[in-house]
């Protein structure tokens, strides 16, 4: 890393944890905290972009369909199954899925060996035509079936029952077999195909989610998720953990008695335990994180870094030289959007619910964009930079949003129409205000705030 | 008889609403087409381009709906249009001057410009939704129905009946007007033939005097045009929301590549194809099959394909499958 670049790297973390710290001690630690670990998510799933945008060019237009994945994985691997389902329709859709494989390999296996001749197509579609009306005719009672049962609780199949760290695992490659579907077809062609096929998918996605409710009860939504973590309320109930706190709180406990004393020793058990909790995801995540920045930098300084880069900046003599380009765009493409998963499960481990309803395009994909554009394509210190900076000032633009709104037009007449108008819409000023700095970024410092670190003297 | 009442159920739910629909897919991707065919980038603020465009149409209805103006049987929206074009059109020609120009001029990669188009998208669709909010909006007036079903069933004496809306004859008979405007610019003056020099061969028609900054405008104007004129129609017919303007982008990129993007005809066939596969696959067709089975075979079910919540799957198939088998589209070879 060139000199100027480690100065403005630790600079920039420097601001981050400073403005972190005083949201800290003048609003609140709990705040604090929360905006942390959202931040440390927001990083993974910028590395995610990073990867793919800043390794090999590829734009994806798609990364709250990969998100999405991530939590649908958090349901399936965590939540207990549900046995009553399970007997009213379980093995009639197992049955439907089964044949819904075969029906595609078969329709497959017709275009793959069948040699060339006027009786293909036709029976293609016939595969087609008759594996779906095959399929249907299980799935269609099974879905019946299992959300007739006890929808008001449940109404789904349940997932695995396994403790929910594994999702995380598990949601990464959910997110890679999808990305590997979306990359056979679009990558290869022109370049703005894959952002059509990611925009695509994640719609598709989020409706099958928000539709689906046997598999992910919908837009009712799954809630109280297994934690990985302790809970706020056994923590408050651990004699061990309040001796601890007691402890910790010696100084301020020491001036009082009886039961001010006990009084505020609950208080701060309260907010100890919810900041404790925070504290354990935090560490949970800044692992995840190392990791993952680890092996970006490791591989992006290795041979298979520089042949990437290679590929991006050259396709032509890239090629020439013997690199498969497809192949390796594919390989970013999944590699990149695994990663998008793992955030995706593990932002819903800490929400501990998954919400379909909650995964807007502008929140999910566009806010990730800004901050790898805003950090610095194609250096993963900078993603994760870019990623901290931009979540912080994304949650403070909303009180700060509403606040300058309210100042101007505090002239106008308390009952006034556009008044009111004005102060409703001013949340979607954060889109406008967003995409300008984007677009601001993208033309006047492409490199972003920490610009990758290139050997050749040439101009970009 | 009953085979007639099984063509007036299908002619009234799926090929009506299949044409109107068709057509406004086909506008909208006739926009994205051009941009792609002379500016060479897949354009991701069209949508939101139409949603702009409506939207100013919709508030200068509100004005000249409380000033008492109304264009008889056909909605007021429609005088409005020609101020909502101007307005569009002077938006996206001063976007590309503060945005797009700048890319053209270094010769970046297509991908940055559609990059930067998402970019413009976002702060387009904050604008829309700052000024007229998320919600759906209405602002269809006039005379409602051409047809309605009651006076087609007197009509007729079938038992079923046939509705065709006034909002769905506009649509066909004005994009049927504007596409042969289209077609005859194009291709009988001089500004549309130094367009389709220019997308064909830049240098070329850079060396034969041909001006890109004037192309670029005219290419901007006729999409904004087109886009205006899409999503007023697409409101007039169903109703103007946000949201649903952005989702129409994947419909829309969807006929643009079934037809060979940057081929107008293309994108006017690939709008009707992506449109009546929307429609067909989502129909519930139980009463249709009703009709036409003898007696005790009647389906229990609805008969529906495929859920009304997935028809931009649909979409999305079609592109799939487009892009598998068929890359350049339907129609290949000489582009615009």
């Amino acid at each position: 890393m060139t000199q100027s670049n480690t100065v403005r790297a630790v600079t920039g973390f420097l601001i981050f944890f400073v403005m972190l710290s005083t949201v800290g001690v003048f609003l609140s630690w709990n705040v604090a905290l929360s905006i942390l670990n959202l931040c440390l998510i927001s990083a993974v799933m910028a590395l995610g972009v990073n990867i793919q945008w800043g390794y090999a060019g590829l734009f994806n237009v798609g990364i709250m369909g990969f998100a999405a994945l991530g939590g649908v994985a958090a349901v399936l691997v965590a939540t207990p199954p549900v046995t009553s389902a399970w007997v009213a329709g379980g093995g009639t859709m197992l049955i439907a899925l089964v044949l819904a494989v075969a029906a595609v390999m078969a329709a497959w296996a017709v275009l793959q060996f069948m040699p060339k001749h006027v009786l293909r197509t036709p029976v293609f579609i016939l595969v087609v035509v008759v594996g779906y009306f095959l399929v249907r005719s299980f799935y269609d009672p099974a879905v019946q079936a299992i959300e007739a049962d006890n929808p008001a609780s449940s109404g789904f199949l349940g997932g695995a029952g396994l403790p929910i760290i594994l999702s995380w695992l598990v949601g990464g490659l959910f997110a890679a077999a999808i990305a590997w579907l979306i990359g056979k077809v679009a990558l290869g062609l022109r370049s703005d195909y894959l952002a059509i096929a990611t925009l695509g998918i994640a719609e598709i996605l989020i409706a099958i989610m928000k539709n689906e409710d046997w598999l992910t009860r919908g837009v009712k939504n799954v809630s109280g998720l297994p934690r990985p973590v302790p809970f706020e309320i056994e923590l408050q109930a651990s004699p061990s953990f309040i001796a601890w706190v007691e402890w910790f709180n010696a100084s301020a406990l020491a001036g009082l008695s009886g039961a001010a004393r006990s009084d505020a020793l609950r208080d701060f058990v309260i907010t100890g335990s919810s900041i404790f909790v925070k504290l354990c995801y935090a560490g949970l995540f800044t692992a995840v994180l190392s990791i993952i920045l680890t092996l970006c930098v490791l591989a992006l300084a290795s041979p298979w870094g520089r042949m990437v880069r290679a590929i991006r900046d050259n396709e032509v003599s890239a090629a020439a030289m013997g690199k498969n380009i497809t192949r390796r765009h594919l390989q970013i493409f999944i590699l990149g959007s695994a990663v998008v998963g793992i955030a995706g499960a593990m932002m819903t481990t800490l929400d501990g619910l998954f919400a379909p309803t909650s995964y807007q395009p502008l929140r999910f994909t566009f806010l990730i964009w800004v901050m790898v554009i805003v950090g610095g394509s194609g250096n993963n210190l900078g993603a994760v930079l870019g990623a901290f900076l931009v979540w912080f000032i994304w949650v403070m633009a909303e009180p700060g949003g509403n606040w300058l709104m309210a100042g101007l037009t505090s002239g106008l007449d308390e009952n006034s129409d556009l008044r009111k108008h004005l102060l409703d819409s001013a949340q979607h000023m954060r889109l406008v205000i967003m995409g300008t700095v984007m677009l601001l970024v993208m033309r006047f410092s492409p490199g972003g705030v920490l610009p990758e670190r290139t050997n050749a003297r040439s101009t970009p | 008889m009953d085979f007639i009442n099984a063509l007036v159920l299908f002619a009234n739910f799926v090929l009506v609403p299949g044409l109107a629909y068709g057509a406004q897919l086909a506008l909208g991707a006739l926009g994205i087409t051009l941009v792609y065919g002379i500016l060479r980038f897949a354009n991701f603020a069209h949508g939101d381009t139409m949603a702009f465009g409506t939207m100013v149409v919709i508030l200068l209805t509100w004005l000249l709906q409380s000033w008492g103006v109304s264009a008889g049987p056909l909605p007021t929206a429609l005088l409005a249009v020609p101020f909502g074009i101007a307005a569009t059109a002077l938006l996206v020609v001063l976007t590309d001057r503060a945005v797009y120009s700048h890319y053209r001029s270094i010769k970046a990669p297509s991908i940055r410009l559609v990059m930067a188009s998402v970019g413009v998208m976002f702060v387009m669709n904050g604008l829309v939704r700052f000024i007229i909010g998320p919600d759906d909006q209405r602002f269809a007036d006039g005379e409602r129905f051409v047809l309605r079903a009651r006076e087609f069933r007197q009509m007729t004496g079938l038992d079923e009946g046939l509705a065709i809306r006034s909002s769905q004859v506009l649509t066909v008979v004005i994009t049927v007007i504007l596409v042969a405007l289209l077609f005859w610019f194009l291709n009988r003056t001089r500004t549309g033939k130094s367009m389709r020099a220019f997308s064909d061969n830049e240098d070329l028609a850079l060396l034969s005097g041909i001006s890109p900054a004037k192309i670029v405008i005219v290419t901007w104007v006729i999409a904004a045009g087109l886009a205006t004129m899409a999503g007023v129609l697409y409101g007039l017919d169903k109703s103007f929301k946000p949201f649903t303007y952005f989702q129409l982008l994947l419909p829309m990129f969807a006929a643009a590549i079934v037809g060979g993007v940057g081929h107008p005809v293309g994108a006017i066939l690939g709008g009707f194809v992506i449109a009546f596969s929307e429609v067909t696959v989502t129909y519930a067709y139980k009463k249709f099959l009703t009709y036409i089975v003898p007696e005790g075979f009647e389906p229990d079910g609805l008969m529906q394909l495929l859920s009304t919540d997935y028809k931009f799957a649909v979409s999305f198939i079609i592109l799939v499958v487009v892009l598998l088998v068929r890359p350049t589209g339907l129609l290949k070879g000489k582009v615009l």
